[in-house]
């Protein structure tokens, strides 16, 4: 600071102001900054470490550390069975991984929507891309089998989820193209087209179900509850960099997006380029909403409450929102998925299910607390 | 110099503003006064870069604002909105550091800069606490906090540095109305230009060293209160009958209104003794 122009000097504070400066002690941010994150951090592994041990082969802590040190050539003293290294690697770490991966970007991608849309009620799929992808997810379901055969030999396995991808992409870009005229993006006109095109893809996922035999019914069914079921290192490498890009570019967003808090306006008066920050933010949580649902179907309440929690903890600063987003979101879709994997032994209960379970009374909680603390919902 | 040059803005088959020239120095307290729908912010709008004229260019110095980045924009002019919603439970202090945004300094400094800013807006006591829980009143200082936070330090290059004010008295008592542009005069004092939109036309004459007076979009009249400030000017802006005497303390002209059923007469008699003997006394 040049102490010669700056206001301070000018500006002689008169004695009455100064008399009584109370020199409040503020906890100092970036510290507490630092051990929440590292407190999310490490809870995230011990989830992780639980997961991947627990089940109808069970591996100890001790077991799992040792499997993995063995990957790398390191003897260590906890003995493992063939068959447990047999799980580990090939079922419950990429399953795990895959849980990680899906929390931390529906996590982030709600604190991002939150932040765009200046509300603390939004939700990634107010863009459209879930139910877009679930209409993706349909189709191909319904009708993948009326697919020319060399396209469905391409697709393989994945059919489902490349349509799921491209339907929601393809429903976010129409939100986009009606919200923006010239150069500016409305962002109460893209919620408002955004419930406009939910209720679309939601009458056209119900009338294909008209078409549907019992299989392809219990499928769909099932693809819109959610399910980590299908994880595998293919499909991590598949997703995973959808979800690192916007992790990686969020850092970037944080004192934009605090600036936009204030409103466009005030934002731009900050020298924010709010229309680039609302084009990076639509395609960062598109991008990985849209890889997330593919590959795990419908998971709700994650991107809306995860955001809403770290909030109440430690404030609105996205510089620590977004990390400790991705952070908290994949622990509990972790801890979700252990759950739905152990309720029923054998069977599953959807994940979905498991997420709606906890949080839909967790928003209802918040929007109760929201009218007592007059929240202003609007835009 | 900030300087709106022969700007209009057009919307539709309405006229916002109609061929408009207004400069601000740095330095000056600029007055801009009118009626509700005159076009007061939307003369602001040109001046911040938020908006852009339909005919006429807004420069700063010699180069028209829209070919600034946003960001070098805020590192010199900092706006103050009428009002600015926040639903998030951000502290005083970190709302006041928002204004730090467009700068590269240490989070040290700013942290400087945040409380002294607060000091600047007599709001430090007010430091820790949660920015919903505070009255409109405070949530507006401590924004008027964040933007003297934005221009606190003089840019490098060494550039004017601008703070435009949208009615920074509208929910403010009289004690801060007046404190608010006690701050502003301060600013000007630091060559700050400070424009603010006021509907307190004895507020003008007492702190601007101009006014603009802005009626369906025409700016009517221009220069420093005395002259502005006339029963004819404010009777054609505001279809208001006022008298116009001396301020008995301060050097510039008091507004009065006058009460549509009293012959003009009968007051300028009873007003004028009382105060006059005052001022002779004092």
């Amino acid at each position: 600071m040049s102490q010669a122009s700056s206001l301070s000097l000018a500006l002689e504070v008169p004695q009455a102001e100064t008399a009584a400066p109370p020199e409040t002690v503020v906890a100092p941010q970036a510290s507490r900054r630092t051990l929440v994150l590292s407190g999310l951090g490490a809870t995230l592994l011990v989830a992780m470490l639980l997961a991947v041990g627990i089940g109808a082969v069970a591996i100890s802590p001790g077991q799992v550390v040792s499997i993995l040190a063995a990957q790398l050539g390191l003897d260590l003293p906890w003995a493992f069975k063939a068959q447990q290294e047999l799980v580990l690697l090939g079922i419950r770490l990429p399953r795990v991984l895959l849980g990680v991966i899906v929390g931390a970007g529906l996590a982030i991608s709600g604190a991002l929507m939150q932040g765009l849309f200046r509300n603390p009620l939004a939700d990634p799929g107010l863009i459209g891309v879930s139910s877009g992808a679930a209409l993706g997810a349909a189709l191909m379901i319904v009708l993948g089998a009326a697919l020319p055969g060399f396209i469905a030999s391409a697709l393989g396995a994945f059919g489902i989820a490349v349509a799921a991808f491209v339907g929601g992409l393809l429903v976010t870009v129409i939100v986009y193209r009606i919200s923006t005229r010239g150069r500016h993006t409305s962002v109460a006109t893209m919620l408002l087209a955004g419930i406009a095109l939910n209720a679309l893809c939601g009458a056209g996922t119900g009338s294909l179900v008209l078409l549907t035999d019992d299989n392809q019914l219990r499928d769909l069914t099932f693809w819109t509850l959610g399910s980590l079921g299908g994880a595998t290192w293919e499909t991590l490498l598949v997703v995973g960099p959808f979800v690192l890009v916007a992790m990686a570019a969020a850092p970037r967003l944080a004192r934009a997006l605090n600036a936009m808090l204030l409103g466009e306006a005030e934002a731009h008066h900050l020298g924010i380029n709010t229309q680039l920050v609302k084009r990076v933010v639509i395609a960062l949580a598109a991008l990985a909403v849209g890889a997330a649902t593919a590959v795990s179907g419908l998971i709700g309440f994650v991107g809306l409450v995860v955001p809403h929690l770290v909030r109440l903890a430690i404030g609105p600063d996205h510089r620590t929102l977004l990390p400790a987003s991705a952070l908290l979101g994949a622990t509990l879709l972790v801890a979700a998925d252990l759950l739905s994997r152990v309720v029923i032994q054998p069977a599953e209960v959807p994940i979905g299910i498991i997420t709606a379970l906890g949080g839909a009374p967790f928003f209802l909680a918040l929007l109760l607390q929201g009218r007592r603390r007059g929240y202003d919902f609007s835009l | 110099m900030l300087v709106a040059d022969h700007v209009s803005v057009r919307l539709g088959r309405s006229t916002l503003l109609d061929d408009v020239s207004v400069h601000l120095a740095p330095g000056e307290v600029l007055a801009v006064v009118g009626a509700n729908g005159a076009g007061k912010t939307t003369l602001m709008r040109l001046l911040s870069g938020e908006q852009t004229p339909t005919e006429g260019t807004v420069r700063l110095g010699e180069t028209p604002l829209d070919q600034f980045s946003a960001d070098d924009l805020a590192r010199c002019r900092a706006v103050l909105p009428q009002h600015a919603s926040l639903a998030f439970g951000f502290t005083v202090e970190e709302v006041v550091l928002l204004g730090r945004t467009p700068h590269r300094t240490r989070a040290t400094e700013d942290d400087e800069i945040a409380r002294a800013a607060l000091h600047a807006a007599g709001v430090h006591h007010l430091l820790g606490r949660s920015y919903p829980t505070l009255s409109g009143g405070e949530q507006q200082r401590v924004h008027l906090a964040r933007t003297l936070a934005q221009i606190w330090e003089a840019p490098s290059p060494p550039s004017p540095r601008y703070l435009l004010l949208d009615e920074p008295t509208a929910s403010l008592d009289l004690a801060h109305q007046h404190a608010v542009l006690r701050t502003a005069r301060r600013c000007a004092q630091a060559d700050v230009g400070v424009l603010a939109v006021l509907h307190d036309l004895n507020l003008a004459a007492q702190y601007a060293h101009r006014i603009a007076v802005l009626k369906h979009g025409q700016l009517v009249a221009e220069g420093p209160p005395a002259t502005v400030l006339t029963p004819e000017v404010i009777q054609h802006a505001f279809d208001v009958a006022v008298l116009i005497t001396d301020h008995p303390r301060a050097d510039c002209p008091l507004v009065v209104p006058v009460p549509e059923d009293t012959p003009s007469g009968a007051w300028s008699a009873s007003l004028s003794s009382p105060l006059s003997n005052e001022s002779t006394h004092a």
